[in-house]
Parts: C-alpha cells; sequence; structure tokens
C-alpha cells in the first residue's frame, strides 16, 4: 500500500512528512501540490525525510506527500544513447517541450520513446528454457549500437513462449512471455532498474586489457585498464574538464556515459553540440552514437546530484551486461561529495572531516566497486567492463581533503594535475611525479604483443630521464645551469624534448587530438633514442651545443603535431635523419 | 490565506541576527517573500527559510535592528519575491533590493519575474563563441572573452580592478556588429566612491543610458547584499531574452555577497564548511554564476563580469577557489604588476579563459591566434623563471638564450600588457604585439607554432 502523508517542515531541499509509517526506506514519493520528485533517506515513527529532487520553493506545510512504492529507478532499454538527461534520468528535451528554455517542476516524461519502432531480431526460439540475464534478440539501436534485449538480472526464468518473429516493435510490445510453475511472465524491450543497486554478475576479471585513450601521458606513462577505476584531482584551471572530454571522445570503448556532476552548463552544451560533429576513429560514426549524458549542472537542485551518479552507473552497467566496454567519466565526485554533505548537514548528523558526513568513505567505495571486467548472466556467456573514471575538484587545490584522500584509497589510477605545469600551459598537466598507475604490469603484455617488445624497458629509460631531471633540477635552482657536467646538461635537454614532444598533448589541434599506439611508441623511442646517441656523440667529443642545435630537434619537437597516425613512415625518416645528423657531428672536436 | 492582503502574525518568537522566529504559522510556504512592520510603521523585507511545525525561519533583507518582539508585526505576502521589470529600466539607478535611488517612481511593470531565475535547460543553451573586443590586448589575445561567458576578475583590496571593469564596460565591442547591447551594473557592500566611479566612467562614454545600476553600498545592510546580484541578474536576464539585448554584467564584490551568506549561516546554526563559510556555497553561487549565457532561438545574451577581491590574495580561499571551479576562467590581478605601476596588472600565467578555444580562430579573430597566445604563455612562463634564477645565480650565470627570454619578458610587460586606461586596440594591433614578443625568440624555439604560420609573421629584428 502506498503510504500518504503530509508535508509538516520544509527547508531547501529537504523536507520532512507525517503519516509516512507505510513509507519504505529510498521509495520515491511526489511531494506537494506540484507532484515534485523525491526519495526517502530516514524514517522517524510515521515521519520520513524526504529529499526533494526540485526546487522546493513555495511548498507548504499541509500539502500532500505519496509513495510510489518503488525504490528510485532507471528505465533500461533502447533509446537511451545519444540522450541528455537530469540527474534521475529525465531528458532534457522534453523537459524543454513542456516548460521552454528554463527548467520547470514536476514535470514527468518518459526516459525514452516508448512509441519508437525498432526492428527487432530474436535469437532464441520458443520452447526455450531461459533464465536471468539471457538474451532473447536483438535491435539496432544506434549505427554503433547493437542493443540486446535481455530478461532482467532479478527475472524467474522459465520457458520461453510467443516469441514474436522478426519486425518492427515499439518498447511497450510483449515480445514474448515465460512460463514457469504456471505464471507467465511477459518481456518487453525495457525493464527498470533500482539505481542504488548494483547489477549483478557471474564473476570478475583480472583488468589486464588497457583502455587506449589516445592521449600519451595517459596510455604510456600512467595507463588504465578496461573495468578499472581511476581518479583526475586537480585545482580549477588545471584542465580536468579537457582531459575528461578527451577520453570521452578518444576512448576505445563501446559506450561512453558521461556525467556532469554539480558542473557548468555550458560544458554539457559543448558535448551535445560538439560529439555529433566527431567521428569515432575506429567506426567513423559520429561519437553521439555511442555517448549518454547525465547532466545535473551546478544550479540544478542538489539532491538530484547526489542521484545523478546512480543514475549514471546503472546505466552503464545495462550495456556492460550486453557485452559491451563502456567508460564512465564523472565530473566531478567532490560535487555529489558536496550534496551528500548538504543533505547530512539539513539531517542534522554528526558531521566527520570538512562537515562531511562520517559514510562519505563507504559511499564512494561502493560507487567505485561497480568497475569492473566482468562475464554477465545468463547465455550466450559473454564479457563486458564499466571503466569508472572521476574527476576531484579538491578546495584550495589541496590533495589532503578529504574527497581526494578516500578516493586514492578506492582507485587504481591516480592523474595528479598541477596547477604550476597549468600555468606555464603544460597541458595536459598531468603532474608525472606524482601520478601513478596500479596496472601497468598488468597490461605491459598488452604493449609488448600488440606495439613493440621493449615498449617496458623503453617506457621506463624515458621515464627515469624525467626521474633524473627532477633530482638535477634542485642543483639548478641553486647554482644555476652551467653548473652541471655535459651529460647531465643533456638530461635536461632531453627531459624538456620528452615533455615537449610526448607529454604534452593539444587537445585542440587536429592531428594531435589523438594519438595512436604505435605513434605514441615511436615518438618515445625516438626521444630515447636521441638520448643514446647523444651521451655516445658527448664521450666522442661533440659539444652539447651541436647536439641541441641539431636540425632533427625541432622536427621531434614537432612530430606530434605535424606527422599523422597514417603516415609512420616519416617517423621513420625521422630516425634516419638523427643518425645521419648525428654521426656529422661525433668526432668533431668543438673548442667551447 | 487569502489572495490579497495577506494574514497578519504579530507573535514573534525569537530574533538572533538577521533571522526572526515567526510562531503560530500556518499558511506559510518555503521562500516566501515577508514583509515585517515595526512599531513605528517601517516595512521591511524578508523570506522564509524554513516552516514547519508551526514556526518559520525568516531572513530580514534590511537587517533585524530596531526590531522588537512585542510591537513586530510579520506578513506572509503569498509569493517569492519578484523584481518589477520593462524596457524603462535602463537609465535607472536601484538601490540593493530593487528599489528606484534616483529619486524618481517605480518604473512601469512589463512583467514581475522571480528573482532566483530558474536554471537553464543545458539542452536550450547554446554554445558561446562570439568574440567580445574589450581592446585591452592582454585579455582580447591571451584569455578571450566571449559573449554568454562568466569570467571573473580575481583582485585584491587596492588594486585597479575597476579600472580594468569600467574600461572593459566601455570598451567591449563585437566586431563588424551593431546589436544592441547594455550594461548591468551591481555593486555589492563596496565604497560609495567605487559605486561613483564606475557612474561616472558609463556617463561620461555616453553608456549611462544603456545601462541599470544596483548599488548595495558599504553602509546599506549587509543582508540586502543577498538579493543585489539576484534582481540584478533578473534585469539582465529580462533584457537579454525578453527584449535580445547583448547585456554585460559588472557585479562587484563578490567576497561581500559570500559574507552575507556566512552570517546567515552563522545565525541558523549550520555546520559550517571552509572557513567557516556554508558547505553549500558552492551551490548557491552557482545559481548566479550559471545565470550567464546565451540560449537556443533567442536574440540576447548575458556576460558576466564578477570582481571578487581575494583576502590577503589568497587564491585558494574557499571564494575564489569555489568561483573558478563555477566559472569559465579567471583574470587574474597580480600584486607585483601592480606594485611595479603596471596597468593592467594581470598575472597571465594565473589567468585562463575556458571558451577561449570556441571564440577565436579563422572567422572571428585570426587562424594563427590560438598557436601564437600559446606560445606567449609559454615564453612568458620561461621568463619566470630565468628571472628567479637570474636572482640567485646572477645574470653571469645564464645561457643566452635564457637571456633572450628575460627579453621576451620584459617586452611582453612593457609593450603588451601595459595600456592606458583609454586605449583601445583593435585585434590585429595585438596580435602584431604578440608575433613581435614571439620574433624575439629564435626559430627552434617556437615549438607551438606551425611553420607555415611562422613563415608568414615572424619577423626577425
Amino acid at each position: 500500500m502506498a503510504a500518504q502523508g503530509r508535508i509538516v517542515w520544509v527547508s531547501g531541499p529537504a523536507v520532512k512528512a507525517d503519516g509516512m509509517s507505510d513509507a519504505k526506506m529510498y521509495e520515491t514519493v511526489t511531494v506537494g501540490n506540484s507532484k515534485l520528485v523525491g526519495e526517502v533517506i530516514r524514517l522517524t515513527g510515521d515521519v520520513a525525510f524526504i529529499q526533494v529532487y526540485e526546487s522546493t520553493s513555495g511548498l507548504k506545510p499541509g500539502e500532500p506527500v505519496v509513495g510510489t512504492g518503488n525504490p528510485l529507478s532507471v528505465l533500461l532499454g533502447p533509446g537511451i544513447i545519444g540522450q541528455l538527461y537530469d540527474g534521475i534520468q529525465r531528458p532534457l528535451r522534453e523537459l524543454s517541450k513542456a516548460s521552454g528554455s528554463f527548467i520547470g517542476r514536476g514535470i514527468t516524461t518518459s526516459a525514452v520513446d516508448m512509441t519508437k519502432k525498432y526492428h527487432f531480431v530474436p535469437t532464441a526460439s520458443n520452447g526455450d528454457e531461459v533464465s536471468a540475464g539471457n538474451i532473447i534478440g536483438t535491435v539496432q539501436e544506434t549505427d554503433l549500437i547493437e542493443h540486446s534485449i535481455m530478461l532482467p538480472p532479478d527475472h524467474a526464468g522459465g520457458k520461453l513462449s510467443n516469441l514474436v518473429s522478426e519486425g518492427d516493435y515499439d518498447l511497450e510490445t510483449v515480445l514474448a512471455t515465460t512460463e514457469k510453475d504456471g505464471q507467465s511472465i511477459e518481456v518487453k524491450m525495457y525493464h527498470k532498474w533500482p539505481v542504488r543497486k548494483p547489477r549483478p554478475y557471474n564473476k570478475r576479471y583480472d583488468p589486464t586489457v588497457p583502455l587506449l585513450t589516445g592521449q600519451r601521458v595517459i596510455d604510456t606513462f600512467f595507463p588504465i585498464a578496461k573495468g578499472g577505476t581511476g581518479s583526475i584531482p586537480g585545482a580549477f584551471g588545471t584542465g580536468k574538464t579537457v582531459t575528461l572530454h578527451q577520453i570521452a571522445k578518444w576512448a576505445d570503448s563501446q559506450v561512453v556515459v558521461y556525467i556532469g556532476c554539480g558542473e557548468r552548463g555550458n560544458e554539457m552544451t559543448e558535448v551535445l553540440v560538439e560529439f555529433p560533429h566527431l567521428k569515432d576513429p575506429r567506426s567513423g560514426k559520429p561519437l553521439m552514437d555511442r555517448t549518454v549524458l547525465v547532466a545535473n549542472t551546478s544550479n540544478m537542485p542538489v539532491a538530484a546530484r547526489e542521484a545523478s551518479i546512480y543514475t549514471g552507473v546503472t546505466i552503464a552497467e545495462y550495456y556492460r551486461d550486453m557485452g559491451k566496454d563502456v567508460v564512465l567519466v564523472a565530473d566531478s565526485t567532490s560535487r555529489w561529495a558536496e550534496s551528500l554533505r548538504e543533505m547530512s548537514g539539513r539531517l542534522e548528523e554528526m558531521p566527520a572531516e570538512e562537515g562531511y558526513p562520517s559514510y562519505l568513505a563507504s559511499r564512494l567505495a561502493e560507487f567505485y566497486e561497480r568497475a569492473g571486467r566482468v562475464q554477465a548472466v545468463g547465455s550466450p556467456e559473454r564479457d563486458g567492463s564499466v571503466t569508472l573514471i572521476g574527476a576531484v575538484s579538491p578546495s584550495g587545490g589541496d590533495f589532503t581533503e578529504p574527497v581526494t584522500t578516500h578516493t586514492m584509497r578506492f582507485i587504481k589510477t591516480f592523474w595528479a594535475l598541477d596547477a604550476k605545469l597549468a600555468y606555464s600551459r603544460h597541458y595536459p598537466s598531468i603532474n608525472w611525479m606524482n601520478s601513478y598507475s596500479g596496472y601497468l604490469a598488468d597490461i605491459a603484455k598488452w604493449w609488448s604483443e600488440n606495439i613493440s617488445e621493449d615498449w617496458f624497458s623503453i617506457r621506463s629509460e624515458t621515464y627515469g630521464i624525467l626521474q633524473r631531471e627532477d633530482t638535477l633540477k634542485e642543483i639548478v635552482r641553486l647554482l644555476g645551469p652551467e653548473a652541471l657536467p655535459d651529460e647531465e646538461k643533456l638530461i635536461l635537454e632531453v627531459a624538456r624534448m620528452v615533455k615537449i614532444a610526448l607529454l604534452q598533448q593539444n587537445s585542440f589541434d587536429d592531428v594531435d587530438t589523438y594519438c595512436s599506439p604505435e605513434k605514441q611508441f615511436k615518438l618515445m623511442k625516438l626521444c630515447v633514442d636521441f638520448y643514446n646517441q647523444g651521451q655516445q656523440a658527448l664521450k666522442e667529443g661533440a659539444a652539447l651545443s651541436d647536439i641541441r642545435e641539431l636540425g632533427v630537434v625541432s622536427s621531434l619537437l614537432k612530430a606530434r603535431m605535424d606527422v599523422k597516425d597514417d603516415e609512420m613512415p616519416k617517423l621513420a625518416q625521422l630516425d634516419k635523419d638523427m643518425q645521419e645528423q648525428f654521426k656529422s657531428i661525433s668526432g668533431v672536436k668543438v673548442s667551447n | 490565506m487569502t489572495a490579497e492582503g495577506g494574514v497578519q502574525y504579530s507573535k514573534i518568537a525569537e530574533i538572533k541576527g538577521p533571522l526572526v522566529v515567526v510562531d503560530d504559522v500556518e499558511n506559510a510556504a518555503f521562500d516566501e517573500l515577508v514583509e515585517i512592520e515595526t512599531t513605528e510603521g517601517e516595512r521591511r523585507l524578508g523570506k522564509v527559510l524554513e516552516v514547519g511545525n508551526g514556526k518559520a525561519i525568516v531572513q530580514v533583507f534590511e537587517g533585524t535592528t530596531g526590531l522588537s518582539i512585542s510591537g513586530t508585526k510579520a506578513k506572509f505576502v503569498g509569493k517569492v519575491m519578484e523584481m518589477p521589470v520593462s524596457k524603462e529600466v535602463l537609465g535607472r539607478v536601484f538601490d540593493g533590493l530593487g528599489k528606484p535611488k534616483d529619486g524618481l517612481p517605480d518604473p512601469i511593470a512589463d512583467k514581475f519575474v522571480d528573482i532566483n531565475g530558474e536554471p537553464m535547460n543545458p539542452e536550450q543553451r547554446e554554445y558561446p563563441k562570439d568574440f567580445i573586443q574589450t581592446g585591452v590586448s592582454v585579455i582580447d589575445g591571451l584569455m578571450t572573452l566571449v559573449r554568454g561567458q562568466k569570467l571573473p576578475i580575481f583582485s585584491g583590496s587596492g588594486m585597479s580592478h575597476n579600472l580594468l571593469a569600467a574600461q572593459i564596460a566601455r570598451q567591449a565591442s563585437v566586431v563588424g556588429t551593431q546589436d544592441d547591447f547594455a550594461v548591468v551594473f551591481a555593486a555589492i557592500g563596496v565604497q560609495y566612491s567605487e559605486a561613483e566611479y564606475f557612474r561616472r566612467s558609463l556617463e561620461e562614454s555616453g553608456a549611462l543610458k544603456r545601462s541599470v545600476l544596483f548599488l548595495n553600498t558599504a553602509d546599506d545592510p549587509a543582508i540586502e547584499r543577498i538579493i543585489t546580484p539576484r534582481v540584478a541578474l533578473t534585469v539582465a536576464e529580462y533584457l537579454a531574452f525578453d527584449l535580445g539585448m547583448h547585456v554585460l554584467v559588472v557585479i562587484t564584490d563578490m567576497t561581500n555577497y559570500a559574507e552575507a551568506l556566512r552570517e546567515i549561516s552563522a545565525a541558523r546554526e549550520e555546520v559550517p564548511g571552509r572557513k567557516g563559510y556554508p558547505g553549500y556555497l558552492y551551490t548557491d553561487l552557482s545559481t548566479l554564476y550559471e545565470r550567464a549565457g546565451k540560449l537556443n532561438g533567442r536574440k540576447g545574451s548575458v556576460t558576466q563580469v564578477p570582481i571578487l577581491s581575494m583576502p590577503s590574495d589568497d587564491i585558494t580561499h574557499p571564494i575564489p577557489d569555489l568561483t573558478g571551479y563555477i566559472t569559465e576562467g579567471q583574470i587574474v590581478v597580480g600584486r607585483d604588476l601592480f606594485r611595479q605601476g603596471v596597468y593592467p596588472p594581470i598575472n597571465i600565467l594565473m589567468s585562463l579563459s575556458r571558451l577561449m578555444k570556441d571564440g577565436i580562430g579563422e572567422g572571428s579573430t585570426r587562424e594563427d591566434h590560438s598557436e601564437v597566445s600559446n606560445q606567449v604563455y609559454d615564453a612568458y612562463s620561461r621568463a619566470q623563471e630565468v628571472r628567479a634564477l637570474a636572482g640567485i645565480v646572477g645574470k653571469a650565470g645564464l645561457t643566452e638564450i635564457d637571456l633572450k627570454y628575460m627579453d621576451v619578458g620584459d617586452t611582453f610587460e612593457k609593450e603588451f600588457l601595459s595600456q592606458a586606461t583609454d586605449e583601445n586596440r583593435t585585434i590585429e594591433e595585438t596580435l602584431a604585439l604578440m608575433w613581435k614578443i614571439v620574433s624575439k625568440l629564435p626559430k627552434n624555439e617556437i615549438t607551438k607554432i606551425k611553420d607555415k604560420y611562422v613563415e608568414q609573421y615572424y619577423k626577425e629584428e
């Protein structure tokens, strides 16, 4: 029986209602005469504490509160891809039809177009014994996405009957029924799933396949694996959003879920405007055909911001269950944590650090645990993955604040953005000394099998040069560069080369924005070869100034922008030129 | 409650700081406007912050000084606070609550609008990309402003941010268009002289008749400051989206706004976040800043240039910090440059315009703009490193190339950054100056510009 209560207290997004003894925890309710959407987050006697997902301006004590009997759920079916949702899966395009350019309240819409017809191709047959998670057919959702129609993960199973033949059906059509113990259950193209409950899977695998993002500092230096977790903390202006956009654009996954959680409205607009025109580098189709956006911008109601993370990750798990690799990008988990803090404050809970609730860490852990490469429930057997990448916006750029420190406990790849690098326009401003990746050893195998056997050793050598530079910099700071011997000055030179030619990447340059694994490796190898040949030349008596002025230096620095992914011979030519130029200066004694 | 007249409540249970608690409330709504009448018959405005269990907590905008528990009456008006708007607001001066301050009667309202506004639907936003030429080289060249952007000025006490904001307001134009424009100026808790400087500056340039001023000066009630930016932005939105004008909103000083917010939060005994500011400071600030933008299918735009003074010049202080996370970049005024007498004293390395990339380039400024600006940033950043090094090892310890970078730093500050307050440079002049700086470097130091542009624009002296 649905609870029927009445409002007794209102303060911002928090509402108390009495007469709610029938309400369940995390049940959704409609609040007030304008039927705002809310969720029960605490029950005391017959008083329910409700967080409201819309503006409560004008709400009065005495107005009705009605339970729906259901927890906050998302609708999962074809039509999700390409949408821009708010935090509780209402399509913003539909909301604008109802309330114009600004977001109104109390509007109910369907998450997907229920009347749109999809061409259904059955893959099971009548009479099959089916169980939860089984695929009974497919529809083509977009050019890029073949959408599997699955029995819900909590389906009781049974014998499949009344399966329709191939043809065009809308979402409400009963495609089949299952019969078990005299009970018949209808199967449609969609089902609903509660957002706070992770979707089940059969088993988990170790993440050993890299998620290629085309960003050199990520793929080569601090890689993330499919099904892994990563975090990207940084003060404002360090390029968090641009880096996340780059991952959303170029990651080699089949589906991207982008959550704008308490961030700028124009950033979501940018994705909406840009993605339909950008082509997926592998399929050549528009990127929007694989992207779902969940937007709860900073000025939208704060409770829905809390929900948006769960809405997004549940959609990601749904596509994972079809056997797809999904990347979920959440910008920013700090704003999500702040919404927890705000509700916690209204509940008058005892605060922990900086006013955040004591359960902040466990909520973050629960969220990041929903990542993974798994074998999905049901047949046919299929593997999919959800990779979770969360931005963190530490206040004052201080990485010791609660959200950053707790996040670091639950993720394995840490891309630390550095304001100093950003100030000198070194983008992406990922600090190579403070960042780390826990997947390096696991995915080295992929690189050695697919790109080059020396990948790991060349990478270590490159990273070694950067580490040496970091120590030498201290000396330079005290004594000036002239205090160093030539071999060490060469380290500084090559480190600068690595920074410009490799670590920096211009996301707004047509060529440089995406870098193939082959090109990443070749560029890195050129830097290392330059270093080794340079040291050799110094031993043979060449002057450092000659090495510095080799013509190949400036070509190497600009190769990331000048050489397209399909022009690898140009890099081979560069390699040849380099060897010849070194030959020309070796052995030539030059007096300083 | 009846629609007209409202209900009179006389029982005020408690007065603390800016808040009053009203008892025996039966029919008040959250966020509702409240009229408070003192024993002397003076009327003040407030709004409901919390309602329930027969009580309402009301925030009084004009402050609670002089209120008494026995004689004060509270009336719930039955609607949220609204601002009357019409084309006639142009050229007018209002106080911090939107009441006329220039001795003229209320403008005849075209309509009444909720001052809190509603969030723009991100799906309905138009991505901002029209280049605004401010005539200030450092802004146009390195941190370009576009229509619909929110680009704050982070400054410190006593520095020349007001001069800069006034110069932007006078000179801002979109090259090659004759669109309707307007300036909305909101002064929040600033000194009278600062507000007056801005007014005179608009008057002298003839822009006053296209401007709307909202003035809450330092001697006005602090709690009123919560309302001032909201009425200003409500008017700005009306001018932009109902009348199709391009509106530049200058708000100064956001630090005073945040402090008023902290005062209310403290009076409500809320759990504080950093430095005593409420945990929802970010969300609250965003409800102001996010009101900048452009909308699909509508002509106008709201561009915001909020000014805030960083307490002790600390950019990690919660106010600039949270602002920077919401706004689309920041213009940082630097104390060192200010002391050296440079105007505008902008620290370019800490400054940034996020929307620059789409506002510049072929068709709006010039195709080489993005790359040459990257190179200038890079060169100036190197110049700063070299200067620091020279401070330790002396000029003698520097290499030849280091000395070139020092030269770049000097040229940059003397010829490019420095500018008179009435000097209006075109984008072509600005770009030429940038190439002049870059041309001081040998060609193999130019790593961020494609060869074809180097060939075209690089001029060795």
